[in-house]
């Protein structure tokens, strides 16, 4: 055995070329794996969004339409003021001073209500850089405060229907499952991670929170398609929005679960992995000292 | 020799002398024990596909004695909960409650499916390394077309069982595979029909079908091919890199008793151990997590398993072209990449032996190999070809690519469309260069992997002519 | 985790990679040897260390596939404790052979002559022993006549056989759609025209019907007038009431079902049409175009259904799709005016 290791040492018998080689093979595995990993940006935002506020704004008696949960907008003068200060120096370039919008730049935000405003800003796509480029998940530009402070704004000044909300705690995870299923997962995957459509990204839904969730059901951002209460009740989206937290740590009984996204990475640890590991056996058996 | 030395000594002779009487193979005993393996670490690439092969038997056995090939539907009440309720075939129902319910199932289950994945990979790397050595050249180029069956029964095998499982993926990838033998030109909607007993998804006897496909007919077929493969191994002796003694005529090696016999045994257990590994600590195909599926259901960046995945590739880099002649589509599109594609691949591969004859007009059995280096052309042609196949593979992940690194999808697409023309000109001629460059600077002639001094440069070989006039006489070295 | 791996794996490689300033091979070797040197040899390795080593290894092999029976016992579900305790039996005793085979046993190198595979004179003496079992046969160009006849004779059975499955083959795929089939969605309630909203998309399937059959499944979706531009051939009426349409939900490439539906909330700034696509090789189908293909492998556009909306305000389909469903084949019947790209 000690000769074995020797011979992995002893540096004038060690073989430059394998060890090459092997060093392009790990560096490209490693590389390849993190080419699988979810977006980087998402990750950050775990910090700024405390699930505990999100709960402790969606208590309160409510209910504007019959069986679907809103999150009650907090809306004092003072707050509409600070909104509107912010959306004047911050969206107004696009979507007007009076939110009517701007032709062939950006919608008009009169009767939108709360959820769009606060999916948009809450996810971080909103400010957007570049009104061509897709809106994309990262740290918001404002801080909770103020997000409360524009999402009062804009429904103060062009009306609307207040958040549509989602309680986790209240659905089943298999009808969760269920709908996801049939209406989600064939752009963000099965397990939640997201993919592609021709002309967009879908984002993995690792981050989103309960009322994310039912404001982009209820709305349907950029490409998504929206679905009304009609096709997912407000007893589904409760189920959808458990089903998605569920999927931030799945079931993986079978051990490391590889990002969960199928046969990519587990053919990169079938050659990575596996394969080198049985070549580096052959190689300590296949060589001989003369 | 201690007392119980020698009576072991005796009961052994026993033993052998009961054999004797009985079977008489002390010669082919004395002849296997004596066989001489030469050694090269590449060389050992057949036996971990040979060595998975026994895990995948084992492991697959016990799967087989839980699966329920069966598109009956059911409703599933099993331990797992965002299941519940879920409409199912049983065939999927049985492969959920292998992997959650029965002990040491899921081990068993993914160690086999990583198995699989392994088995596949080691044909390929054990191809590649024949081809880039020559050791595919007469007298081996019938055991080559073997190996090549071996390998196309691989993906097959392979493809059966991601399909027997019945859960979204493998529903996807069946209706794909229908697509493809559906899109075969003339015959193609009698051969599906027949292959399904039906249109898509076919009749209830076509799970039962795929099983004996599966644990049945295909392993036979390999079973059958693999002794042959060693058996015409054995009659023709392994094949060499030159070296020390070592010619044309003759195999420098360990001889199988006792050191290689050792080494050998020790590398199925290495093969065992990784796949028991991999199969505990890595999670491979969670159908848990996928759920059942029903042609209505699909989900985004679907894959099949990596050997597939070449066939994914040129399905989605394929332009939409589907030419039509008085109402009949004569190539549906389906056929390019899912048909077209895999039998051009083969039919070069099952063809190169016998166009490397044509081309060298080299007609003799070689038993020596040469480096990829020593053949700068052949290794250069080999490459190119082998990356067109390796671009449209990659192409099977662009979606990922666009998904990671926000590169439009469409512009991957069009890109590749004519790179994977143009990537494997460029390989040709990186090949070709670093060869010649190899060859120019290399200061030292064959360098084994431990370094050791094997044979000068020697692109000719005149040795070998010389032992075709003169075979098996030791003639006195002159220049060698 | 992910990162760690990774981090991990690239310290890994920076450390090979250092190494190799000080692994440069002597480059005084020579090239001393040839090829009619005989290698044979033979070492007896006697070490008592490796011995004792092979020994550790294989209780160590042997302890760990104790374990597993133990871990089998107090948690058969532990499925990483099974994979390791197996998989470590495993890899110990293949230490222990490898070291075994290199470090205890004799090492040898041996020379095996081979034989030649082609000796001089034997096929011609295979040929005569098979010739000799013809002696006395007189009419030998007869008989193999015969026998090539029969052959023949033997194929044409088999290929008359698969014939028979029909030379044409119109309509493989069941389609349960007809005037008056109620559209349901997957809990097989029918759908109202008003629960079909614009930006929306539903998935569709025949009241009474088998749903596994490639014609079953629809995407309804309900477009605004100025994203319709249907083929002159179907009148909106007909085709498109209240803007609600039907398509057939199998992808007419490689039988995927399709799940992604793109609408734009704000087209101005975002790709310009809604569209389907099939997640298997993303062909892309405009449903406002009659479904032709935008892009994508599809050769020919998604089958689209007619619907009617019926006096109680229920969906219903209108008739058959002009085309077949599924996947393309030789007999596969196209739409009329059929145009591949719109």
């Amino acid at each position: 055995m000690r000769s074995l290791l020797a011979r992995w040492r002893r540096p004038s018998r060690l073989p430059r070329k394998p060890r090459l080689l092997l060093a392009v093979a790990l560096g490209l595995g490693a590389s390849i794996m993190w080419l699988l990993t979810p977006a980087a940006p998402a990750k950050r935002l775990d910090r700024v969004h405390q699930p505990a506020a999100v709960a402790r704004i969606t208590q309160g008696p409510f209910a504007p339409g019959p069986g679907s949960a809103t999150v009650p907008t907090v809306s004092s003068p003072a707050l509409i003021a600070l909104g509107r200060t912010l959306f004047d120096q911050r969206c107004a370039s696009c979507h007007g001073l009076h939110l009517q919008g701007r032709k062939g730049v950006a919608p008009s935000l009169i009767g939108v209500g709360a959820g769009p405003v606060h999916f948009y800003l809450s996810t971080g796509r909103m400010p957007l850089a570049n009104y061509h480029a897709e809106p994309l998940r990262e740290s918001p530009a404002f801080d909770p405060r103020r997000i409360r402070a524009l999402v009062a704004y804009v429904r103060h000044a062009g009306g609307g229907p207040a958040s549509p909300t989602a309680h986790p705690a209240r659905g089943s995870l298999a009808l969760g499952f269920q709908v996801f299923d049939s209406h989600c997962a064939g752009c963000h995957q099965i397990v939640a991670r997201g993919g592609m459509t021709v002309g967009a990204l879908v984002p993995n839904l690792q981050q989103a929170t309960p009322q994310q969730i039912a404001e982009a059901v209820r709305m349907g951002p950029y490409l998504m398609p929206r679905f009304d209460s009609r096709d997912i009740n407000q007893h589904a989206l409760d189920s959808l929005a458990r089903y998605i937290l569920w999927t931030r740590h799945p079931s993986n009984r079978g051990g490391w679960g590889i990002y969960n996204i199928g046969p990519i990475p587990e053919g990169l640890v079938t050659f990575f992995m596996g394969l080198m590991a049985l070549v580096i056996v052959a190689r300590l058996i296949g060589e001989r000292t003369e | 020799m201690s007392l119980v030395g020698r009576s072991l000594d005796r009961r052994a002779k026993r033993f052998v002398a009961w054999n004797e009487e009985r079977i008489g193979a002390a010669r082919g005993i004395k002849w296997a024990m004596r066989y001489v393996f030469p050694d090269h670490w590449s060389f050992l690439l057949g036996e971990v596909a040979l060595y998975s092969f026994i895990v995948l038997v084992i492991t697959g056995i016990f799967l087989a004695l839980f699966y329920i090939p069966s598109d009956h539907m059911v409703t599933y009440h099993g331990s797992y909960a965002p299941l519940q309720g879920f409409r199912m075939s049983e065939a999927y129902q049985s492969v959920v409650h292998i992997s959650l319910e029965v002990p040491a199932g899921l081990l068993f289950r993914q160690t086999h499916h990583w198995a699989a994945d392994i088995f596949n990979a080691s044909i390929l790397l054990h191809l590649t390394r024949v081809l880039f050595t020559g050791a595919y050249r007469k007298p081996r180029d019938l055991n080559w077309m073997i190996g090549l069956t071996m390998l196309t029964l691989g993906i097959l095998e392979g493809f059966a069982g991601y399909s027997l499982v019945d859960d979204l993926l493998s529903g996807m990838g069946l209706v794909i595979a229908y697509a493809v033998s559906m899109s075969i030109p003339l015959i193609g909607g009698q051969l599906s029909i027949l292959l399904w007993k039906g249109a898509y998804p076919g009749a209830s006897v076509f799970f039962p079908r795929l099983e004996i496909l599966h644990v049945f007919l295909i392993p036979a077929l390999l079973a059958v091919l693999i002794t042959l493969h060693l058996g015409m191994i054995m009659r023709q002796h392994h094949s060499q890199f030159p070296g020390r003694g070592r010619r044309e005529r003759n195999v420098v090696g360990t001889p199988m008793w006792p050191a290689y016999a050792l080494r050998s045994v020790g590398l199925l257990l290495a093969v065992a151990g990784v796949e028991f590994l991999l199969g505990g600590l890595i999670q491979i195909n969670p159908i848990w997590q996928w759920g059942p599926y029903h042609v209505y259901l699909s989900e985004n960046g679907a894959q099949p398993d990596w050997y597939i995945g070449w066939l994914i590739g040129a399905l989605r880099l394929m332009p939409n072209f589907e030419p039509r002649i008085d109402g009949f589509t004569i190539f549906p599109n389906p056929f390019w990449g899912g048909a077209a594609f895999p039998g051009f691949v083969f039919a070069v591969m099952y063809l190169w032996p016998w166009a490397q004859r044509k081309l060298t007009h080299d007609y003799r059995p070689h038993h020596l190999l040469h480096r990829p280096r020593d053949r700068p052309v052949h290794s250069a042609i080999a490459a190119a070809f082998l990356s067109w196949v390796l671009i449209v593979f990659m192409v099977g992940a662009t979606d990922r690519v666009f998904f990671r690194l926000d590169i439009s999808y469409q512009d991957e697409i069009r890109f590749w469309r004519g790179g994977v023309w143009l990537f494997p000109i460029i390989v040709f001629l990186v090949t070709l260069w670093v060869c010649r460059w190899l060859q120019r600077h290399d200061p030292h002639p064959l360098r084994g992997w431990d370094g050791q001094v094997v044979e000068p440069v020697q692109i000719s070989d005149p040795l070998q002519d010389r032992e075709q006039q003169a075979a098996g006489t030791h003639a006195p070295p002159a220049g060698g | 985790m992910s990162n760690l791996i990774g981090r991990l794996l690239a310290l890994l490689t920076v450390w090979r990679l250092s190494r190799r300033s000080d692994s440069e091979p002597s480059a005084q070797e020579q090239p001393d040897i040839s090829p009619l040197e005989d290698p044979s040899k033979r070492e007896v390795p006697n070490s008592r260390k490796a011995e004792l080593v092979v020994a550790i290894l294989v209780t160590v092999g042997a302890a760990s596939g104790f374990a597993f029976t133990a871990v089998y016992i107090l948690n058969s579900h532990a499925n990483q404790l099974l994979g390791v305790t197996m998989g470590g039996a495993f890899v110990a005793l293949a230490a222990a052979a490898i070291v075994a085979g290199l470090h205890v046993v004799p090492q040898e190198t041996s020379v095996e002559e081979r034989d030649s595979l082609l000796e001089e004179g034997e096929p011609e003496e295979i040929v005569e022993m098979v010739e000799s079992g013809g002696e006395g046969v007189s009419r030998r160009v007869l008989l193999t006549g015969a026998a090539g006849v029969a052959g023949i004779g033997l194929t044409t059975t088999v290929g008359s056989a698969i014939a028979s499955l029909g030379p044409r083959m119109r309509n493989i795929h069941k389609v349960p759609w007809s005037r008056g089939v109620p559209i349901v969605n997957e809990q097989g309630k029918i759908f109202h025209a008003s629960e079909i909203q614009v930006g929306s998309f539903y998935t569709g399937l025949p009241a009474g019907h088998f749903w596994e059959d490639l014609g079953a499944p629809l995407l309804l979706v309900r477009l605004p007038r100025h994203y319709i531009h249907l083929p002159p051939t179907r009148p909106l009426a007909k085709w498109a009431p209240h803007g609600i349409m039907a398509y057939s939900k199998i992808c007419t490439h490689a039988g995927c079902a399709i799940s992604l539906y793109r609408y734009p909330v704000y087209a101005p700034t975002s790709v310009g049409s809604p569209a389907f696509t099939c997640p298997c090789h993303y062909s892309t189908f405009l449903p406002g175009y009659g479904g032709t293909v935008l892009f994508g492998p599809a050769g020919r556009p998604l089958p689209q259904l007619p619907v009617t909306i019926n006096p109680n305000g229920h969906l219903v389909a209108g008739g058959h799709f002009d085309e077949d469903v599924g996947p393309a084949w030789f007999d596969v019947r196209v739409p009329k005016n059929f145009n591949r790209n719109g």
